[in-house]
């Protein structure tokens, strides 16, 4: 990949001029950075998920190594879903083409690239279903515009199903809520009836249906980690935490990204966790086995996601517990909230969450049995059960970013934004057009936060960078909280790209450093071992 | 440049000077009034029946609700009922006000770039919500109005409507608001997908051919309301003939105008079952839309579920159990 270039530059060069040329006829630039490569095979293999027919392979290869009849797999395939999923049927039947949608995807205001519009990132696929499927496609061919199913279709495919987060911001605007991320979704598992999926997503599938978790984090050293937190959690407060794992006949089963475990700063906010539980004294444990918020199932097919997803309710059973907490993430909520129950509940074991300290019966859970943390600790604050010194927050100027499926795929708004607010003293919003359900994509969802499209995801991170940079600008925000792992991961390279000056931080660690503990030391760090009143003389001029 | 619609309004002008030839000077009369409007009808029903049921035949295995507000959650906490409904009563609302107010559009913003401080700006636009708005309700009450064509008695919500469609009538004559409103809606989103250069790079032909029909039928509609007044008893008698599944051409003919005006409504309603124009039954079955958001708090199960291979927890321990030993974790099997 070139050198990515400067911000100014890259804004500047941004061109929403159409080509002449229809887009039917426009080749997908599969070019090395506008393209995540390949999975490697032994992924697949693992999975027993169909593979290619060749050894390694570019996507920028003229040839791609697909059997010979690879229009028949996909074919089928397409039949099928069309007979699973009365969305696709309906989405591909109904869209007026009304560009109603077209300019609110990120991709395609950071990209100016047409086929990144939702609404004809839609038509790649409707093209060969009026092609293919319907009665007036076969007669009407002019007029409707199908298209055979061509190696050069299949290659567009692949380009614009791996640029599209799966947000769902479009079908907020769309009239008949054509939700593109439905159409992406089943994209991809066409896609993947050939074996063409992406490393970045197959992988931590891989790990974390063997390990359970996506960074292959074996039971010893994930316990070894957390006590490495808890060795800086004594440092930092004088506090010792001694967490559980598999603990059976615990009373709430905790899970949430392992991104937080391992990379910073979702590991501060794992901090945070610990530390509130330990502040409540909450009867729960963590799992080794089940140590995985996320699921990049998703991001394949609905039989692989399902495949991780078991693990959650296999294991509360196992364990005996009552319920289950869910932690800071974003597509992690997508699967809980909308497919969990239905793929593999009933949820039999435990009872309707119920939170031990206020007594609060968690209703909207009373099904799934899982609550999300944001959900608790909202409630936790609102009944006066956490003793807080707001001011350890004081040299942080704090926007909130919704990250989408919290937002589009549940209406998680306001319970993170109460917490903030009662535990940091600057708190601001970015533009109206930009937060809660019309919030934008970091860029990098849905397993495209992978290096080699770095410049891409910049571009898609625009939107979302160029809202945080106005309330930069203007009330000299300096921290970008969010509740989402991919966000931790994928927020602080856009924001040092395009907001110089801005850190990103989960909701919970702003919370474990306002936390009084009790028998604490007084605290003169925060979280990050850096010093709590450190003035932001620095950061306001940027 | 797209010239998609030079082939959708050659294809109407066709259609509508072969339906003037036809009546006018072939003498095909009874081609174009009874055989073609009875086969485009049930082409209409059976198509559109077909469509839905081919719909509903799908199965809906996920809750997929998009939200756009506020989730029930705690009580304190204020719920959005309508944007993220809970209920299937807050769901039936947020239809409602879909299908007749046309909320999505309502929030419809333009994306633009000030290229010099570097800014991106989304302006709330309600131009494409006006038109549709214009043009979809224009369109249904002129529908209703027709409805005098083809009842004897004139039922009593259609003479209403026509009093109210009709109030500017103080001021001008003979006019029928909606007539014209449907005229300038239709012109109005056709504009948009002639000058707008991101709709004319997402348009097909399919999507200019029912704009210009359906001009088609208004141009016509209103050159014989206004223009070349045509016998109207005699239409009613042919109309009414069809009604009554007594069909009969009238004595003493009828214009050809009237002739292609009503050839356009035929094709019209054949095109619809296989088009676009399907989002009209379509907006109902949207399952981001008419599901509600309380899938934590009611299951809801899908009828293809099937059981797929995990990585059990025996599995696990099997593969780790003597690093969980030695790090002091639980295991079942020592
Ligand atoms: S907003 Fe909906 S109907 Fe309009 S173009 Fe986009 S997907 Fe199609
Ligand atoms: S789901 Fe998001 S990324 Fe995908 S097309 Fe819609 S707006 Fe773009």
């Amino acid at each position: 990949m070139a050198e990515t270039p400067k911000p100014e530059e890259l804004f500047q060069n941004i061109d929403h001029s159409l080509p002449e040329t229809p887009w039917e006829d426009v080749p997908p630039d599969l070019s090395e950075g506008r393209f995540c490569y390949p999975t490697k095979k032994k992924n697949l293999e693992y999975l027993d998920l169909p593979t290619t027919t060749g050894g390694e392979w570019s996507p920028a290869d003229e040839q791609w190594p697909i059997p010979d009849n690879w229009q028949e797999i996909i074919h089928q395939g397409f039949k099928d879903r069309l007979e699973k999923y009365r969305s696709l049927k309906v989405f591909m039947d109904v869209c007026v083409r009304c560009g109603a949608c077209a300019d609110k995807c990120h991709f395609f205001i950071g990209t100016g690239d047409p086929k990144n519009m939702p609404v004809l990132r839609a038509e790649l696929l409707r093209s060969v279903y009026r092609n293919d499927f319907t009665r007036a496609g076969k007669i009407l061919k002019k007029l409707n515009r199908g298209r055979p199913l061509t190696k050069q279709v299949l290659k567009e495919w692949f380009s614009y199903f791996y640029q599209c987060t799966e947000c769902r911001r479009c079908s907020v605007y769309c009239p008949y809520g054509i939700d593109t991320a439905e159409v992406t979704m089943m994209g991809r598992e066409l896609l993947s009836l050939l074996g063409l999926n992406i490393n970045w997503i197959l992988e931590p599938v891989a790990n974390c249906f063997r390990t359970g978790n996506h960074l292959g984090i074996q039971p010893h050293a994930f316990k070894d980690m957390v006590d490495f937190f808890c060795d800086d959690i004594e440092e930092i407060t004088g506090v010792r935490i001694n967490p559980t794992f598999n603990r059976k006949g615990a009373e709430i089963l905790f899970i949430t990204p392992s991104g937080d475990v391992f990379a910073d700063p979702g590991t501060y906010s794992f901090m945070g966790y610990l530390l509130l539980f330990e502040h409540l004294g909450l009867d729960y444990t963590l799992s080794t086995y089940a140590s995985e918020g996320g699921n990049f199932g998703l991001f394949t097919s609905s039989e692989v996601m399902k495949r991780l997803n078991a693990k959650m309710y296999a294991e509360a059973r196992r364990l005996g517990v009552k319920w289950i907490l869910g932690g800071e993430c974003g597509h992690m909520w997508r699967v809980i909230h909308q497919y969990m129950d239905t793929m593999n509940g009933p949820a039999d074991f435990g009872e309707i969450p119920k939170s031990p300290i206020t007594g609060t019966v968690f209703e909207n859970a009373a099904s799934t049995r899982m609550v999300h943390i944001t959900e608790f600790t909202a409630d936790l604050i609102y009944n006066n059960k956490l003793k807080l010194d707001t001011s350890r927050n004081d040299k942080h100027v704090v926007t909130y970013h919704d990250s989408c499926n919290p937002s589009r795929a549940m209406g998680l708004l306001d319970e993170p934004r109460y917490i903030l607010k009662n535990v940091c003293n600057n708190f601001y919003e970015m533009p109206e057009n930009t937060i809660r359900e019309q919030t934008f994509c970091c860029g990098s969802g849905s397993g495209l936060n992978t290096e080699e499209i770095m410049e891409l995801r910049l571009l898609g991170g625009l939107p979302r960078a160029n809202a945080v940079k106005y309330v930069h600008d203007k009330f000299g925000v300096n921290m970008l909280s969010c509740i989402c792992a991919i966000d931790r991961a994928a927020l602080p390279p856009l924001m040092d790209y395009w907001v110089p000056g801005v850190g990103v931080t989960g909701i919970h660690e702003l919370v474990g450093n306002a936390l009084i503990m009790e028998g604490e030391s007084e605290r003169t760090m925060d979280l990050r071992f850096e010093p709590l009143n450190e003035e932001t003389e620095e950061d306001a001029d940027e | 440049m797209n010239t998609a619609y030079l082939y959708s309004l050659i294809a109407v002008v066709l259609l509508g000077l072969l339906a003037y030839i036809g009546a006018e000077a072939a003498g095909l009369e009874v081609l174009f009034g009874v055989i073609i409007p009875y086969l485009a009808l049930i082409v209409f029903l059976v198509g559109f029946a077909n469509k839905m049921l081919d719909w509903g035949k799908s199965a809906v295995p996920f809750r997929i609700t998009t939200t756009s507000g506020q989730q029930k959650s705690l009580p304190w906490i204020k719920h959005n009922r309508f944007d993220s409904p809970f209920t299937n009563g807050q769901v039936v609302v947020r239809m409602l006000l879909e299908i007749l107010l046309f909320r999505s559009l309502f929030k419809n913003t333009r994306t633009g770039f000030a290229k010099d401080n570097q800014h991106i700006t989304y302006k709330w636009v309600l131009w494409l919500w006006l038109f549709a708005l214009m043009f979809h309700y224009s369109f249904f009450v002129v529908a209703v109005r027709h409805l005098r064509f083809f009842a004897e008695p004139v039922p009593f919500f259609v003479s209403f409507l026509e009093q109210i469609d009709g109030m500017l009538q103080i001021l001008l004559p003979n006019l029928f608001i909606s007539g014209v409103v449907l005229l300038a809606g239709a012109s109005l989103l056709l504009l948009r997908r002639v000058f707008l250069p991101k709709l004319v790079y997402i348009s097909r032909p399919a999507d200019y051919f029912p704009l210009f029909l359906i001009i088609g039928i208004a141009v016509t509609g209103l050159m014989m309301r206004y223009i070349s007044k045509v016998d109207v008893v005699r239409i009613k008698e042919l109309t009414m003939g069809l009604a009554t599944l007594q069909p009969s051409i009238p004595e003493g003919g009828i214009s050809g105008l009237f002739y292609v005006h009503f050839f356009f409504v035929c094709i019209l309603v054949a095109y619809i079952p296989f088009s676009k124009l399907m989002h009209m039954g379509g907006i109902f079955l949207s399952p981001t839309r008419n599901m509600a958001n309380n899938s934590r708090a009611k299951r809801h199960v899908n009828p293809w579920n099937y059981p797929v291979k995990t990585h059990t927890y025996e599995e696990y321990e099997e593969d780790f159990r003597d690093k969980m030993i030695e790090a002091g974790l639980p295991v079942e099997k020592e």
